[in-house]
């Protein structure tokens, strides 16, 4: 997501526009057109360059942009729509900024016209809450312009995009955990849809290990079987143990420890017992249920001293203690 | 006109019922009733299968009052919008009242098909102890029942073929519903489950399985292991349409090698879908079954990436209908092209609902390359990133076919990413090419000139989505009045005003219904509406922070969040809820 390119940086550019806008729109209505064209115009060519800094630019950049443009518009109030794509290319990477500006400006000039009734609810709405799509668009990217300069979409409207709760469960392994209550009637909560139990996994899990401060995170699809991933967190913590141990200071564990290896995760003979978090939040001991429904209902690992275990139902107090 | 009535009465009632027989199509047995009364007559006796496409339009008793020998009746209850979390749950198209009547009324009821509907456990028990010759149940996008409803469904219905359950939100009790089919049930053609959340008795289904030798089609729930399921399959290798359940497991292993011998024997096998839960590695598995298929849905996997669904769909050359998830990227959609020439539908889902990996994604450049490689496409379901006018110009001239064009993109009011401006010359160019277009929904930053397009190059279409669209009321007459056989309208978060609604007010009885939400209609407007036309209901969501006391009437000038109105034969209806106001 770094680096400048054409497809992310519109809508960020664009969403410094809004604090700035309203006064364009108050200028804009002193010289009133109300068809959107001429005072498009207007608009765009007040525009100052696409690196941050709005403010209000001299004539002599104006003259430039402004013959350029007028034909684009005209093409796109004309009515055939078949123009060459290469047409519409502009040459200048500035130019291309400047095109940028009117159709989004468009949409918001729009939203202030006076001759739409939609346009007091707006200005009330933009402050408003999240409700209304129509004007959450510039309410939400108001937040969301210091956050974010790779997001394209303004932040999650309601019922947008338009798939069913089903579907969302699919996408949520990538996000923050989602509200997972009952279906809701409240059209405020976005995904009002029931705790993920599709049979949907994030690839990657993470997993900590006691007494190590950094975790690690595991692809469970690359294990088939109990047994591999116990071999696998062996392989993964086993050196940073090690390592651990040695800078300890008054530590016990001896250095052959971290060199054994961590064994008998899963039977409780060992020195750790591997455990996990499952969809409804519960600290559950890995080993008894089938692979494949694990895998579907794992969070999160952790690896926990055996000598730990009778602890387990005070569960917050030791999460607390473990969470890096 | 003597001609005709000599001709008529030439033909015995018997050999008109028997060329009534031929016509399915249920637009064909209406306007057939309508063409005298003694077809009226004739018609009305030998229907069989009923479709009601807003349950609210009509009600049991006129039903069964027109058709007492309907066998198989179809129900859609909620607006679409509903999919997408816009309409409260209780806010109706319960179906209890249909079972009971038809149960009262002696109808021999065989088939049953619900679409977004209020389905409780006591109308499941109700429908699977009144009708003895109970064959075929499907849900659709429906919500309010257990598996204990099941449970009296798969112990009652004694010839039981078809139970099709699509997408519903089921309370699973995890109870042994699936154990309940007795061991003399033997009928199933059909069983789809893949909705289901909780554990099925596995052993169970495999005996079920064994016995139904006509079973044609399983879709099984994530709970069913590829170890189960591949001991299934040897039971059924007459199968036409498997949906996986979980397809995990170590690729290496004895299961997975039978699981891939097993399925080198289901030769029958058109349709995949399933894998709510895979491991890609175990793909392969099914690449003998690939080189037959005509449907494959990927749609609920978002775990397997670009390269491995590229290698996977180079299999199926015979590919008619795919649903995936824009995972597969442009490159993917490319690779899609040039093997599934035989592609009709197209339906790619977002995997990536907020934003943060964008490489998840597909964008107009996909989609370009799916029209030049597959000239048969006709439906498109498109989630994307990005779009452009160019882009959708290219795909209408190479595809000029489409009954179904639905774009999606994810940010609702993105211009076209090279020009920047709005998409309505691309939507455009769609309408004007696609003369069987029956069904859009258009998204991107649009004007009110995509809708002067659409008004006068959409003739055959039936149904529209609109969202975050338009700059006044002009787009919404443009529709109006352009779009003859228009049947649902549906707009939301669009500037769309009272002059817009009242324009032509009979124009909503030619429809099925209009939804509006977040637009600029107001509450006069409405209730204005309502008592020009006592054919339509009006019905107002009162809800949320919008919420106006019952007691006091709103001002005739406050606007209306949700407005959703219908043309119907029997007035108010009387089981909405509180929030719920029939103006």
């Amino acid at each position: 997501m770094e680096g400048y390119t054409r497809k992310e940086d519109g809508s960020p550019q664009l969403l410094d526009l809004i604090p700035r806008e309203r006064e364009w729109v108050a200028k804009r209505a002193a010289d009133e057109k109300s068809h959107g064209l001429s005072g498009e115009r207007k608009l765009e060519l007040s525009l100052g360059p696409p690196t941050g800094d709005w403010t209000i630019v001299t004539d002599d950049k104006n003259n430039k942009p402004s013959s350029q443009n007028a034909p684009l518009e005209s093409l796109h109030y004309s009515f055939g729509y078949f123009q060459t794509p290469g047409a519409l290319k502009p040459s200048l990477p500035w130019q291309q900024q400047q095109m940028k500006a009117p159709s989004f400006l468009h949409l918001q000039s729009v939203m202030n016209e006076p001759s739409q009734p939609c346009n007091n609810r707006v200005e009330q709405g933009a402050a408003a809450d999240q409700k209304k799509g129509f004007s959450a668009a510039p309410a939400n990217i108001n937040t969301a312009v210091p956050n974010s300069q790779k997001r394209t979409a303004p932040s999650p409207v309601v019922g947008w995009p338009p798939i069913r709760s089903f579907r969302k469960n699919l996408a949520s392994g990538n996000s923050s955990k989602l509200s997972s209550e009952s279906p809701d009637a409240d059209p405020g909560k976005d995904s009002g849809s029931k705790p993920a139990e599709n049979g949907s996994s994030r690839p990657f899990v993470k997993i900590n290990m006691d007494g190590i401060p950094i975790g690690r995170k595991i692809d469970l699809k690359a294990y088939h079987s109990y047994e591999k991933l116990s071999y696998a967190v062996d392989e993964l913590f086993r050196d940073l143990l090690a390592a651990q141990s040695e800078s300890c200071v008054g530590e016990t564990k001896d250095r052959e420890n971290g060199g054994k290896g961590i064994g008998g995760l899963l039977d409780g003979s060992g020195e750790y017992t591997l455990v996990y978090e499952d969809n409804e939040g519960d600290r559950m001991l890995v080993g008894d249920v089938p692979w494949h429904m694990f895998v579907s209902t794992v969070k999160r690992l952790r690896v926990l001293k055996s000598s730990e275990l009778p602890k387990l139902s005070r569960g917050s107090k030791l999460a607390g203690k473990l969470c890096s | 006109m003597c001609l005709f009535r000599d001709m008529m009465s030439y033909f015995p009632e018997e050999v008109l019922e028997h060329v009534f027989d031929f016509l399915t199509s249920h637009r064909d047995r209406n306007a057939v009733s309508l063409v005298c009364k003694s077809w009226y007559s004739l018609e009305r006796f030998s229907r069989e299968k009923v479709f009601i496409g807003n349950c609210y339009a009509v009600n049991p008793e006129r039903l069964i009052a027109r058709f007492p020998r309907v066998r198989s009746l179809t129900l859609k209850g909620k607006p679409h919008f509903a999919d997408f979390n816009l309409v409260p749950h209780d806010w109706g198209g319960d179906v209890y009242p249909w079972i009971e009547a038809m149960t009262k009324n002696g109808i021999n009821l065989e088939e049953l098909r619900l679409k977004r509907m209020l389905v409780s456990d006591e109308s499941l028990e109700l429908l699977a102890k009144s009708f003895p010759n109970f064959k075929s149940l499907v849900l659709v996008s429906c919500e309010g029942f257990t598996t204990d409803g099941l449970a009296a469904i798969a112990s009652n219905c004694r010839f039981l073929r078809e139970l099709d359950l699509q997408e519903n939100e089921v309370d699973d009790r995890k109870g042994h519903w699936l154990s309940c089919f007795p061991d003399s049930c033997t009928s199933l053609v059909s069983l789809n489950f893949a909705c289901l959340k909780g554990e099925v008795n596995v052993a169970a289904l495999e005996r079920l399985v064994a016995r139904c030798h006509n079973l044609r089609s399983l879709r099984v729930n994530h709970a069913v292991p590829l170890e189960a399921l591949q001991k299934i399959l040897v039971k059924a290798p007459q199968i036409n349409d498997l949906g996986t359940g979980s397809f995990v497991h170590d690729p290496d292993s004895e299961t997975s090698k039978k699981m891939k011998n097993t399925l080198e024997n289901c030769k029958s096998v058109r349709s995949l879908s399933g894998f709510l839960d895979v491991n890609p590695h175990c793909l392969p598995a099914v690449y003998p079954i690939c080189t037959d298929l005509t449907s494959l849905n990927l749609s609920y996997a978002p775990g397997i990436y670009s390269n491995e669904l590229i290698k996977l769909i180079c299999h199926c050359k015979k590919l008619e209908r795919l649903w995936i998830l824009d995972t597969i990227g442009d490159k993917g959609l490319g690779a899609v092209a040039s093997t599934c020439k035989e592609l009709q539908e197209l339906r790619v889902f977002p995997s990536d609902l907020y934003g943060a990996d964008n490489a998840a994604a597909v964008t107009e450049e996909g989609l370009v390359s799916i029209s030049a490689g597959c000239p048969k496409l006709n439906s498109l379901l498109y989630f994307c990133q990005q779009m452009t006018n160019a882009a959708l110009i290219t795909v209408a001239k190479n595809c000029p076919n489409f009954i179904r064009f639905r774009l999606c993109t994810l940010n609702p009011v993105i211009p076209d990413a090279v020009t920047n401006l709005p998409l309505d010359e691309g939507f455009g160019a769609i309408v004007q090419s696609c003369k069987g277009l029956k069904r859009l929904s258009v998204s991107g930053r649009l004007t009110d000139q995509v809708f002067l397009y659409i008004g006068m190059y959409a003739e055959q279409l039936e149904m529209l989505s609109i969202a975050f669209a338009g700059d006044s009321d002009k787009g919404m007459l443009y529709v109006l009045n352009g779009c003859k056989k228009l049947k649902k309208l549906e707009i939301r978060d669009s500037p769309f005003g009272n002059a817009a609604l009242l324009s032509d007010m009979g124009k909503y009885e030619t429809m099925r219904s209009l939804w509006m939400s977040s637009c600029e209609v107001t509450y006069g407007a409405c209730k204005t509406l309502a008592e020009k036309m006592p054919t339509l209901n009006v019905e107002i969501i009162n809800e949320g922070e919008d919420q106006v006391e019952a007691s006091s009437s709103p001002d005739a000038r406050h606007r209306v969040e949700k407005m959703y109105l219908y043309r119907t034969l029997v007035g108010p209806r009387r089981d909405a809820p509180d929030f719920v106001w029939t103006l």
